[in-house]
């Protein structure tokens, strides 16, 4: 009886806390509403299963329990049982599959207009880049990374000149835009992860790899690394800003180029060489 | 088969095996310590899991203050927080539970139920578990040598596992691989001794369709272990060689603290893939004999035959095969060809079928049965609510997309410690209150038992059931202190405190079971040659604990499955395997 109790206490208690958990997702910021809709789906059906199997176990021990005199019947299988049963869950996880296959085919296809931004991990910060007016960016590598080019920037090639470079400070994106964030690590793993953009991706030395989304809320969302990369890995954070393509604009003309911050440091390199001597 | 348990065997000779065929010890040496006897093998295997993985226990409890208080215990730094979650890891997964179900469950039990004396090859065995012990010791030298252990993930992932802003740098890494690839050797050893013994050692009328459900899930596995190792095994020399001698395996054109190094042109996801390729089958590794296990358990103590025998069977190997083609839906997110997903996607929630057929079948088993809530049956009820409750979430982990915002946050944690934590250990414990008798003749206390019970499932449901719920806020796992960050409201920091407290409740309701273990040795109630009631042929040793050789003078010979409970029109409510049908004389020596 109490063995019985307690099994059906653990599955209408897992059910109210997930109904009444304060400890829910974060209010969506990006186009991905089809993901939380699948995890949504899951819940549903995957939440149906676990009830109905604890509570058909409870009803087993309240009702089949040892007495004296009880008999077990003897029941070897039950093909038509056994099969039906695999029909019904073939149909269930299907149900779970067929969404979850289509909004990856979408997660997984740029739109044409996606504008590239790009992001780079290092033990422990991220570095930002954006595209100048030629809207593409140039080429890097990590051999060329040293103090004046952390991000390890081609210097030759003419279509990084222009690229905006964003370090220690927010990324900002222009809201409704799509974008697709190019990743690229010069050390170890890590993972650009903001929770309320849903997309997250790893980001390997040697490759870039990427995924995209749409803005689709203003506000400053917290950048987190959600790929162990290191003694400060929890520390490794950012911020992402979020706002209309007036203020965005206002706010990319303030920034420097590749080209301004090799001049620049080309001219604070020849000040310091000329007062030293 | 089921529908025909006997006959095949009828006037078969008895089975005398001639004293050549075993090795007998001399000393107390032989006998106890360098033992060739798989029963002693079993107790080492299972004594050295038990007391490494009491400092996996310990360390989770180090994990979980820090989580709970975080600042508050100024011993715990980032650095070894990272350190306890990797030992952590690694010690459950590999060095306590691949060797407790596979060393200590498959050594003692698989000679007993298929009927053999011993393994067919005893000193193999016993090299078997000799090498497992320096393994064991190797990886534990690495909280005393200089920057500690290793402290990349119980993943290992390079570059970071090699590079020097990951604390164990030094030496832990290394010691780590080195352990390893030791563990490997000695389980290839042990593996292809049970392997071999289940298909060449079985006794006469021993088919194996007849064979219990836990020798199917012990031998399954250990043929996908020997498998799977190797991928691991070449994986941990490659990186041993890019961190020892430099070479570039898994190293690409990187900057190490902000110096170029002499590493390039490896790829960091090829060390994925290997690992994964071990890793995804691992986790089935210690699923499989845990299903095996918990089968048997649901069938002796409910009295009634495992329903649908043969779909476990199938669904066992069925899953056993399919494991090896779902290792990439752990690296969703890893930057590999986005189109793998759609294939690995697949795979995963395919393989849901045949699992789902054994929830059915333990459920179905237990309706309409003569159900005695003993300690082993309250642990099988435990395995089942916790097995479903992370199998389910497997669902969201396993489709593709649903795993983007999912991956590498405490869900995935919450999710990987129900299924293949909480619901083996369930297992495990459920078979050694079921298997104890056996083992030392007494029976383990009932009152510490049931006190053990209740502790450690609710406990750990507590600990494990809410945990998802911090990853669907989007906590990222691995993080020492998650600090002030903007979405995460201060009564999550609670939820963090209350899951430590029981925690540490759980962690004490261990202590009393290892207490359990030790008195009940010398003052258990006496358990007598078959205190269950059982029909497996382990139960039917004209010993108890079995002697050596298992089975005095004659082999037994068995002429139905192991299920014959509660059989219309038999006297019992259950008959052994070695029972002959009524009207065919009795061959071997029945106790």
């Amino acid at each position: 009886m109490a063995v019985a109790i307690i099994l059906i206490l653990v599955a209408v208690a897992s059910v109210l806390f997930h109904i009444f958990s304060p400890w829910w997702w974060t209010p969506l910021a990006s186009n991905w509403r089809y993901i939380d809709d699948t995890i949504t789906l899951t819940f549903w059906i995957t939440g149906a299963v676990f009830f109905a199997v604890v509570a058909f176990m409870a009803y087993c021990v309240l009702r089949f329990r040892h007495t004296e005199g009880r008999r077990a019947v003897y029941n070897p299988e039950n093909k038509k049982l056994e099969w039906w049963l695999s029909v019904g869950t073939a149909i269930g996880v299907a149900a779970m599959l067929a969404p979850g296959l289509i909004v990856w085919h979408q997660f997984v296809t740029v739109p044409a207009g996606a504008t590239e931004v790009e992001v780079m991990g290092q033990q422990w910060q991220w570095s930002y880049r954006l595209p100048g007016k030629d809207g593409r960016l140039g080429t890097s590598d990590a051999r060329n990374v040293s103090a004046e080019n952390p991000m390890g920037l081609n210097p030759d090639d003419p279509a990084g000149q222009d690229d905006v470079v964003i370090q220690n400070d927010d990324l900002h994106l222009p809201l409704g835009k799509p974008v697709k964030v190019l990743l690229r690590s010069i050390d170890v793993l890590h993972d650009f992860y903001v929770p309320e953009f849903r997309a997250k991706m790893d980001m390997i030395p040697g490759s870039v790899t990427y995924y995209w989304f749409t803005p689709t809320r203003t506000g400053t969302f917290e950048v987190l690394c959600a790929e162990l990369c290191g003694a400060a890995h929890a520390q490794m954070r950012s911020k992402v800003v979020v706002e209309e393509e007036k203020d965005y604009h206002a706010w990319l003309e303030k920034q420097r180029t590749f080209a301004e911050l090799s001049g620049q440091r080309d001219v604070a390199k020849a000040t310091y060489t000329r007062e030293s001597e | 088969m089921v529908d025909v348990p006997f006959d095949t065997v009828a006037g078969v000779p008895p089975a005398e095996v001639g004293e050549v065929e075993l090795y007998h010890p001399r000393s107390w040496w032989t006998r106890y310590v360098f033992s060739q006897d798989a029963k002693v093998i079993a107790i080492q295997y299972s004594i050295t899991a038990m007391s490494i993985g009491m400092v996996a226990l310990v360390l989770s409890w180090l994990m979980r203050l820090q989580l709970g208080f975080p600042g508050t215990f100024s011993f715990i730094d980032p650095n070894q927080y990272l350190q306890f979650i990797t030992m952590h890891g690694m010690i459950m997964v590999i060095y306590l539970l691949t060797a407790l179900f596979l060393g200590g469950f498959g050594n003692y039990l698989i000679p007993l139920m298929v009927g053999a004396r011993d393994m067919v090859f005893p000193y193999v065995n016993m090299l078997s578990y000799w090498i497992y012990l320096l393994a064991v010791v190797v990886l534990a030298s690495t909280f005393f040598v200089p920057g500690g252990p290793t402290g990349a993930g119980w993943t290992l992932y390079p570059p970071q596992a090699i590079l020097s802003g990951t604390p164990g740098q030094d030496w832990g890494i290394v010691l780590m691989l080195a352990s390893l690839i030791l563990f490997i050797i000695g389980f290839t050893m042990g593996g292809l001794n049970y392997v071999v013994t289940v298909l060449q050692a079985r006794t006469r009328g021993m088919t194996l369709m007849r064979l219990p459900l836990t020798v199917w899930g012990i031998f399954t596995a250990t043929v996908m272990a020997l498998l799977a190792f190797p991928a691991l095994f070449v994986a941990s020399v490659m990186l041993l060689l890019d961190r020892l001698l430099g070479t570039s395996f898994f190293m690409p054109t990187l900057v190490e603290m902000g110096t170029l190094t002499k590493y390039g042109g490896g790829s960091p996801i090829l060390f994925q893939h290997l690992f994964w390729f071990f890793g995804h089958p691992e986790v089935y590794i210690v699923a499989l004999p845990a299903f095996g296990i918990i089968s048997d358990l649901i069938s002796v103590h409910a009295r009634k035959n495992i329903f649908g025998y043969r779909m476990m069977v199938w669904a066992i190997v069925g899953i056993g095969a399919l494991s090896f083609v779902v290792w990439a839906h752990h690296m969703y997110v890893s930057g590999m060809h986005p189109y793998f997903g759609f294939f690995f996607a697949t795979t995963t929630l395919i393989i849901a079928i045949p699992t789902a057929i054994k929830v059915y079948n333990w459920v179905l088993t237990l309706w309409r049965g003569d159900i005695h809530l003993t300690i082993p049956m309250l642990f099988a009820l435990a395995f089942i609510v916790t097995f479903v409750n992370g199998g389910l979430t497997g669902l969201f982990l396993g489709n593709v997309v649903v795993d983007v915002p999912l991956s590498d946050t405490m869900f995935v944690v919450a999710h990987f410690h129900m299924v293949m934590g909480i619901a083996p250990i369930m297992a495990v414990f459920g078979g050694i209150y079921h298997w104890y008798p056996k083992v030392t003749g007494r029976m383990l206390n009932e009152a510490l038992g049931r006190f053990h019970f209740w502790v450690s499932f609710l406990g750990a449901y507590a600990i494990f059931f809410p945990m998802h719920y911090l990853g669907l806020l989007g906590m990222p796992r691995r993080y020492h202190d998650i600090g002030e960050t903007a979405f995460v409201p201060a009564s999550a920091h609670d939820l963090n405190a209350f899951m430590s407290v029981a925690a540490l409740i759980v962690g004490f309701a261990q202590l009393v079971f290892l207490f359990n273990l030790i008195w009940s040795l010398f003052k258990g109630r006496e358990a007598g040659g078959n205190p269950w009631g059982a029909a497996s042929l382990e139960w039917q040793t004209p010993e108890t604990p079995p002697g050596h050789g298992n089975w005095g003078k004659e082999l037994p010979i068995v002429y139905r499955w192991a299920y014959d409970y509660s059989v219309p029109g038999a006297a019992g409510d259950f008959v052994p395997q070695n029972e002959p049908p009524a009207g065919v004389l009795a061959q071997g020596a029945h106790p």
